[in-house]
């Protein structure tokens, strides 16, 4: 199962059934990559192993429930998606949180952020069988957990985000120790960007390989750091600013050539870029409420938008008034992310394909959505048209519960 | 845990002891346990001192570290996987997901907790249970530790 296995197509191309369980990938996920001799030239996902019908368990969830069920969404981007939701439904109540919220939503949001990176430039190493970048990352990603423990006494889950604001304070009496690891960090990034930027050998590997042009990220709507790395700047922190953003003093990074070493290169500034946020957080902090206290969700819908360390998330929220969502949907980074392989794999060979796969830091938990419940002979029953089919018939029923004509282009 | 293996000779059990090697399962949880497990190998925790190794593939492994509920598309491979294991075998379950399905548990996708699945195709197997959502890099390691211990 977890062994590659090769079988024979006809003509001389040939398919490689990688995963579910395989010992490059953390997350079960199946890819199928046909190939011509060296060269890929299809790839194919498989998006059922992980899923886990968050959304559907987020409907009997209460408001306050609903945000520490989120972060069970994705480990690494638990603040994301919780406080993605609360700016839904924020944006749904029309409200504004409390300004020391906003620093504290911030600083968690910073801190995953440097994790995530880190964790990705470590697997980026161990991909391409650098594994000394993969131990050095991983040593440095240690204090940003550490801090975060510190802060919210978990290391990733914080269950901080609620509705209106936070749930508990941070303790000021660590942020001297917290501003000493962020000093620390700094320099040990300084360091490790440099020896990463000056490696012939990580030049070699990953210059010119899984190129995106603007024009493909435009095409594909490829976000976050992977976007940036071809020159696309959006970034939703300043498009869109919630939390504190714009009240701090930093940029967004892009760089112009979309190869996987740029990629690489904007995630190793973006860290540099966090660590500033977080220490302007830690001096300009003000004091106050944490919370607007409960909230009523009335009737309606919002949309929340964060952008995740993978790029931006959206969570749109509607209610009926009771204290549980009548529907939530995430749209996780991820989930464009990832369909942009159909591009920047093809042609390349297969050594370069498990680093290109990675290379947009592809986050399948949060990514799968179906879950292939009835098949004959291990087939899915379903193809294109009858998800068309199934996705217009459900469209009209609820046009139907909600007493309106379904629109001409159901048909 | 004698008594569920006695064909191993234990010259087995004893080279077992000494360095087992781990193959690790994600079934479908949110990938935190995943991440704490790929932490244990990383300086600060390093459990390569204690001769404990990822393996590549379940027929080289000793012991499962099993992270998250079971979905209904992971069931098989992860039956599949343990029956590779060769025996002793034994399995870690890392996390609230697979001790009890945690978070998950009224999911429409998930078909219950891995050791339940498992227990479906081997009636001797067994667990060691390391709860935590997700447990830290120390509380794994003392799973692996104890489960050690109870062999
Ligand atoms: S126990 Fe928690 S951290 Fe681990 S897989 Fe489950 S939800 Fe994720």
């Amino acid at each position: 199962m977890s062994a590659s296995t090769s079988n024979r197509t006809p003509g001389d191309r040939r398919v490689i059934q990688i995963g579910p369980f395989h010992p490059l990938l953390e997350e079960p996920v199946g890819f199928e990559l046909t190939v011509e001799g060296e060269k890929v030239v299809h790839v194919d996902a498989c998006m059922e192993y992980i899923h886990k019908g968050i959304e559907r368990l987020a409907q009997e969830r209460t408001y306050d429930m609903v945000p520490i069920l989120l972060e069970k969404i994705c480990g690494i981007c638990s603040v994301t998606h919780s406080v993605c939701f609360c700016n839904a439904a924020e944006d749904l109540l029309q409200v504004e949180i409390p300004p020391r919220a906003s620093y504290i939503r911030t600083i968690i949001g910073e801190l995953e952020r440097l994790h995530s990176h880190l964790l990705w430039v470590g697997l980026a190493g161990h991909f391409i069988g650098y594994n000394t970048v993969f131990m050095w990352a991983w040593k440095y990603r240690e204090p940003v957990c550490d801090v975060f423990e510190m802060l919210t006494g978990h290391r990733q889950n914080s269950s901080l985000p609620i509705v209106g604001g936070v749930r508990r304070d941070i303790p000021e009496s660590y942020f001297p120790e917290a501003r000493r690891a962020m000093d620390r960090l700094d320099e040990q990034v300084e360091m490790l960007t440099a020896a990463v930027l000056d490696d012939p050998v990580l030049a070699a590997r990953l210059k010119g390989i899984g190129v995106l042009t603007p024009q493909e990220v435009v095409d594909w709507g490829v976000v976050g750091p992977t976007a940036r790395a071809s020159g696309v700047d959006t970034d939703v922190r300043r498009d869109e600013p919630y939390a504190a953003y714009e009240e701090l003093d930093w940029k967004v990074i892009t760089t112009e050539n979309g190869d996987v070493f740029d990629k690489a290169v904007v995630r190793l500034l973006e860290i540099r870029e966090s660590i500033s946020i977080i220490r302007q957080c830690l001096e300009k902090i003000p004091g106050g409420e944490l919370n607007l206290g409960q909230q009523h969700i009335p009737r309606g819908e919002g949309i929340g938008r964060y952008e995740a360390p993978r790029g931006e998330d959206i969570h749109y929220l509607r209610s009926n008034g009771t204290n549980m969502p009548e529907r939530l949907k995430v749209r996780a980074p991820s989930f464009t992310n990832v369909a942009s392989f159909e591009v920047s794999c093809i042609g390349e060979s297969i050594a370069d394909v498990t680093i290109t796969l990675a290379a947009c830091d592809p986050c399948y938990s949060c990514t799968e959505r179906t879950a292939v419940v009835r098949g004959v002979d291990g087939r899915p029953t379903h193809t294109f048209q009858d998800l068309v089919r199934l996705s217009q018939d459900k469209t009209r029923a609820l046009a139907r519960e909600m007493g309106r004509e379904p629109g001409l282009n159901l048909l | 845990m004698a008594n569920a293996t006695p064909r191993v000779p234990s010259l087995f059990l004893k080279a077992l002891k000494k360095s087992p090697w781990v193959f690790h399962v994600g079934t479908s949880g949110c990938n935190n346990c995943d991440i704490e497990i790929a932490d244990c190998l990383t300086p600060r925790y390093d459990i390569e001192r204690f001769g404990m190794k990822l393996a590549g593939s379940p027929r080289h492994a000793d012991v499962m570290l099993i992270t998250g509920p079971v979905s209904r598309a992971c069931r098989e491979p992860l039956q599949q996987a343990w029956l590779e294991m060769p025996r002793p075998r034994a399995a870690v379950m890392v996390g609230a997901c697979a001790c009890s399905m945690g978070a998950y548990k009224d999911a429409y996708s998930v078909t219950g907790p891995p050791d339940k699945v498992l227990l479906e195709v081997d009636p001797d197997a067994r667990f060691v249970y390391v709860p935590g959502c997700p447990p830290k890099p120390e509380t794994i390691i003392m799973g692996i530790v104890k489960l050690l211990g109870a062999l």
